[in-house]
């Protein structure tokens, strides 16, 4: 079983390169924003596969919980900060 | 106990495949609104099956009260968080999107919504 989450971590490791392009090459600011929030998602998962896999879920469950509120509250400001501004 | 580890095996491909077309459709799509429309769905239904799957495995781990209970329940928490959350941080981007001018895309390139001045609808 573990071999398996290391093989879905790898393969969210994939999907996160693959936004990554998105993000970096976006044409307006917003697809930047969205990218760097699904980043964020698949960084919330990837940090409890990675509890499961160093066998320290009670911690990195902690983690993935603080993460996800840092990246919905950052999304939030954001998108409040660039109302006003041509994309 | 095979069973069990057969659907946590399911639920996590299945969260995997969802996460995989959201990237898809957020490389390929024509214009931002689009984009949004296939992340903002496929990225909070993928991350339900995984952490539905993770949580039931940990359970299934640690039969415990603290290591196994506790901690399936802050895994939850985090989807039903992100439940919660992504909509929300989906309409503001997406209101704050269209406020700044960004127009939907259409196949003809004729613009479907009339603006006035400072972006508003008219």
């Amino acid at each position: 079983m573990e071999q398996f989450f290391i093989g879905a971590s790898v393969a969210l490791c994939i999907i996160i390169f693959l936004t990554l392009y998105r993000a970096v090459f976006g044409p307006t600011v917003f697809d930047r924003i969205v990218g760097a929030g699904f980043v964020g998602t698949k960084t919330a998962v990837l940090l409890v596969l990675i509890g499961f896999i160093y066998k320290r879920v009670d911690m990195f469950v902690d983690l993935a919980l603080v993460y996800s509120i840092l990246c919905f509250i950052g999304t939030l400001i954001v998108a409040k900060y660039f109302i006003r501004r041509k994309g | 106990m095979i069973a069990v580890l057969i659907i946590v095996i399911f639920l996590l491909v299945t969260g995997i495949f969802f996460f995989f077309a959201a990237a898809i459709g957020f490389l390929r799509l024509p214009d931002f609104y689009s984009r949004m429309h296939a992340t903002g769905k496929g990225d909070t239904f993928g991350l339900l099956l995984f952490l539905l799957g993770l949580g039931i495995y940990n359970v299934l781990e640690n039969p415990t009260w603290y290591l196994g209970v506790v901690q399936t329940v802050k895994i939850l928490s985090i989807a039903v968080f992100w439940f919660l959350a992504s909509p929300t941080a989906t309409h503001a981007l997406l209101r704050s999107a269209f406020e700044s001018g960004a127009m939907p895309w259409t196949k003809d390139g004729k613009p479907i919504i009339e603006r006035g001045e400072g972006g508003k609808k008219t």
